[in-house]
């Protein structure tokens, strides 16, 4: 705040030297004591002079504008007072300063009228954003200033965002035709707010229409629908894009089990740690870069890749070294023996960094995202989620479908002893395969530290979700995998749309079990000779 | 199974199933439970050395329930080969319908003075949902404690037994059932409380809930139907019915190829086990004095299975030893040491399943064997426990 204000008197002090001065005589209702007299003077005060009425208009929001006696002036830094028309400081600062308060309605009016000086800024990405910030709020006061921007501006995106927001400031203007015009151009609006202004002109208020012109009503009833198709349009692209994001971030999860269970058929309840010991290493990664590389802090992500995958695989081979390996062929000690290693690495993380969640940051470039549609907003983080997940799928695709161990690890899961006879290490290939498993899960541990809570119990979260994953798509398939846990994200969001969150979780699972009972072999069945009974 | 004409009646062959030394060891126990507790608890002063403390009647008394879910739990696990991972549910379901007969023993003394229970009040509803109807009947609380869960479980079990889903894959889908079931209890909407569950009980049957006779009834009760449950249990899996249920677990496809159909077997055992578990939440909530959905959580019911690895699967005072001896260790651990309680447990799994696969009671019995007969195989385990449980 300070460094703004400080900022604000250097602008200025640059300013005053260049600008001409405003008349006081328009500056002196400011102080008035009625909110309308105000507003009308703010109004004015932009008309007249769109350029100098900036920083008086600024000062008066942030509430350092004061009245000294009969003469308006802006506080700076320091106890330094200007004087708001000519922008001179005055030496000495002169007694009995009184700031002008404002209320709601009237800080409301200011920061329209901030927007829409903006709208005359050299520059155009601050022109945009004026823009669309007018587009929230325009209102019929505006019109002569929007038509002087729309006539200055060259560009043509926002010369269409400023047509919309002149079509809903003259919705309200008495000549009909204006209306009509107005309707017609609103109709290429997808926003829900324009749906909501336009929804009157169709009604009638006791027996007489809102709107006495019958064209305009027609109008606005076409324009009505044409916006609602939009915006079902947008609403179902949202929830099947949040629907492949939330399957995109299931994926991540049962990868790693789809090799640990689904390949090897080591049932590792342990999965949802290893989960944790990932993102707590793009914790401390971020830790390490905060503390010896504070300048490429916006890069911690990428080096957490590499230390997410090897920390979390090397927990994976020692779990398989010292525990796993002696229970292969029974799957339900597996369950247990790895449920106890859960329990402990667990409590590791909670002796460790504390039983809190940790804060991870999402790197400034992950922030923001792509506005589709005005209704629709594709955030940065989850896109890039959804790519490393494709990322990782085809890495592990190709690791086990064109790298000499997958081809090993085909052979070992396929026939062992034959495997055994020509030569393959099958004891290490275990442990190696296991250990891939487990720095996928290290992967997905990395990616959701960027949108999920971190802390020890995180893991947990995650555990039920990935079998339901794997057992949907049956076993020793990673295609099956990846159609289960994209099927579940999207109709998850789907059903989550008219049920909300809790029960459709519930709804999902009990169809699961459900399905389950239908197909115990999962959606994609093996065929042939690995089919056990 | 046509009844021969000469059979002796239900009631002796159920006491027929324990031995002498069984029958001795119970009364014992039920001596202890049911006298030597009151008078030790009511009549000795509480500076005496041999007093007994509310404390430790809770938590026996608590363990005493968990005991008769091992059982249940061995019965299946340890005798059918079955790992559910779901029992939390059905002690907890259990739990709760015994409970809504305790939220309304409430009556006006909640804090809103309300005839409805207090969340409902705070729900501002302005009537008991159609599920609650009946809830002030004790006998009403009895049935739904045995008929809810058992209902849940014979619908269940027969869909996924049917469709011959087995070892892990069971295991899995039961947990995605009690979790889901958590999820709708952890609602306000669902009419269970939500969050907190039940909990601030007054009286039972009339009488205070705290009261030290209410306690040491409860405590009695509790070793009586613990002493029960080992008597049923050891009568089926002596009985025809355990033997086919053994064979089930060992070699399902043969048994199925010699003409039985396990599909009832295993069915009969599953559902029984639920009950028994009911069972076991309903003597629990009364004397624990509270429930609520977290009960139904996925790691509650894995600590069950665990229980019964500690003590013995496939013996049935195996899984009895085991809920004393992990539960005992976590009282004395989390007040302790409570950082230590998960590493020591997460042990415990590793080792119990790494080294002990017969648990403590094999281990002593392997033990005595060794003892006994020195010239034979070394670690050659006994006949009772010989083979090995797996999927």
């Amino acid at each position: 705040m300070h460094k703004l204000r400080l900022l604000l008197a250097i602008c200025l002090l640059g300013i005053s030297c260049a600008q001409a001065a405003i008349d006081p005589e328009l500056l002196k209702p400011l102080a008035d004591d009625d909110s309308d007299r105000r507003i009308a003077a703010i109004l004015a005060l932009v008309e007249a002079a769109p350029e100098e009425a900036q920083p008086v208009l600024k000062a008066m929001a942030e509430d350092s504008l004061a009245l000294a006696g009969e003469r308006v002036v802006i506080l700076g830094e320091g106890g330094r007072v200007f004087d708001a028309a000519s922008k001179r400081e005055l030496t000495p600062p002169p007694a009995g300063v009184e700031t002008i308060g404002i209320n709601n309605r009237v800080r409301r009016e200011l920061a329209s009228a901030l927007a829409a000086l903006r709208l005359f800024s050299a520059e155009r990405a601050v022109r945009w954003q004026a823009a669309q910030e007018v587009n929230q709020n325009a209102d019929a006061k505006m019109l002569p200033l929007l038509e002087r921007a729309l006539a200055a501006e060259q560009d043509a995106a926002i010369r269409a965002r400023l047509q919309l927001a002149r079509a809903q400031a003259s919705l309200g203007s008495s000549d009909a035709d204006v209306r009509l015009d107005a309707v017609r151009t609103l109709g290429e609006s997808s926003d829900p707010r324009v749906r909501q202004l336009l929804l009157p002109l169709t009604q009638k208020q006791g027996d007489d229409w809102l709107e006495p012109d019958s064209a305009v009503r027609a109008a606005a009833g076409t324009s009505i629908r044409s916006i609602e198709q939009r915006l079902a349009w947008a609403d179902n692209l949202g929830r099947a894009f949040t629907g492949l994001s939330l399957g995109s971030i299931l994926l991540l999860a049962a990868l790693g089990l789809a090799i640990t269970y689904g390949v090897m058929g080591v049932i590792n309840m342990a999965h949802g740690e290893l989960l944790m010991v990932g993102a707590y290493s793009a914790w401390a990664m971020q830790s390490v870069f905060r503390a010896h590389l504070p300048g490429a802090l916006d890069w911690y992500l990428l080096a957490a890749i590499p230390v997410g995958f090897l920390s979390a695989a090397l927990v994976g081979v020692l779990m398989e070294r010292i525990v796993i390996r002696h229970l292969y062929g029974r799957p339900l000690e597996t369950l247990l023996a790895t449920w106890g290693i859960s329990l402990f690495l667990m409590q590791v993380a909670r002796t460790l960094f504390g039983a809190q969640n940790v804060e991870v940051a999402n790197p400034g470039w992950m922030a923001g995202g792509v506005e589709l549609l005005p209704n629709l907003l594709l955030p940065w983080n989850r896109i890039i989620i959804v790519a490393f997940s494709i990322a990782v799928l085809v890495a592990m695709w190709a690791i086990l479908n064109l790298s000499r161990l997958g081809m090993f690890v085909r052979a070992v899961t396929q026939n062992r002893p034959m495997a055994g006879c020509v030569g393959v290490p099958t004891g290490r290939i275990d442990t190696l395969a296991f250990g891939l498993g487990a720095g996928i899960a290290g992967l997905g541990g990395v990616a959701l530290s960027q949108i999920a809570n971190v802390g020890p119990d995180m893991g947990q979260g995650y555990i039920v979700d990935s079998f339901m994953v794997v057992v949907l798509g049956g076993v020793g398939q990673l295609a099956g995998a990846v159609w289960a846990a994209l099927g579940l994200g999207v109709f998850t969001k789907f059903l989550e749309g008219w049920t909300g969150a809790v029960v459709a979780k519930i709804v999902v699972l009990v169809l699961i079990i459900v399905f389950i009972q239908k197909r115990p072999q999962g959606l994609f069945a093996l065929k042939g000779r690995f089919v056990e009974s | 199974m046509r009844p021969s004409p000469a059979r002796t009646p239900f009631i002796v062959r159920l006491g027929a199933s324990f031995d002498a030394r069984g029958w001795r060891l119970s009364g014992l126990f039920a001596a202890f439970a049911l006298i030597a507790v009151p008078v030790m608890h009511l009549a000795l002063p509480a500076d005496h050395p041999l007093h007994l403390s509310t404390w430790f009647i809770t938590l026996v008394g608590k363990i005493l329930c968990y005991a008769i879910v091992a059982v249940a739990m061995d019965l299946i696990w340890g005798y059918g080969g079955i790992l559910s991972l779901g029992h939390g549910l059905f002690f907890a379901l259990g739990g709760y319908g015994f409970g809504m007969y305790l939220m309304r023993q409430i009556g006006r003394d909640g804090s809103y003075q309300s005839d409805l229970p207090d969340f409902m009040v705070f729900l501002d509803w302005k009537e008991l949902p159609w599920f609650w109807v009946g809830s002030d009947s004790f006998l009403w609380a009895v049935l739904l404690v045995l008929v809810v869960p058992a209902l849940i479980a014979f619908v269940f079990g027969y869909f996924a037994f049917r469709s011959r889903i087995k070892g892990v894959y069971f295991s899995i889908i039961t947990q995605a059932l009690t979790y889901a079931a958590m999820l709708l209890f952890f609602r306000n909407e669902t009419g269970f409380g939500g969050n907190n569950g039940f909990t601030d009980f007054k009286r039972i049957l009339g009488h205070p809930i705290t009261a030290p006779e209410t306690r040491v009834v409860l405590f009695a009760l509790s070793a009586l139907a613990l002493i029960g449950t080992l008597l049923l249990a050891r009568y089926l899996v002596r009985s025809k019915f355990g033997r086919v249920l053994t064979a089930i677990r060992d070699a399902e496809s043969r048994v199925m190829f010699i003409g039985y159909n396990p599909l009832w077997y295993k069915l009969f055992v599953w559902t029984l086990s639920a009950m028994l578990c009911a069972v076991a939440g309903a003597l629990y909530v009364p004397q624990v004095g509270i429930i609520n959905p977290s009960e139904m959580s996925v790691g509650n019911s894995i600590e069950i299975a665990i229980w019964v690895a500690v003590g013995g699967r496939g013996t049935l005072i195996g899984p009895v030893i085991g809920a004393f001896l992990v539960n005992l260790a976590k009282s004395w651990f989390t007040v302790s040491f409570p950082e230590y309680w998960l590493f020591f447990l997460g042990t415990l799994f590793i080792v119990a399943t790494l080294y002990l696969p017969q648990g403590v009671v094999g281990l002593w019995l392997r033990l005595r064997a060794r003892r006994r007969g020195k010239g034979a195989a070394a670690g050659e385990p006994p006949a009772a426990v010989a083979k090995g449980v797996g999927a």
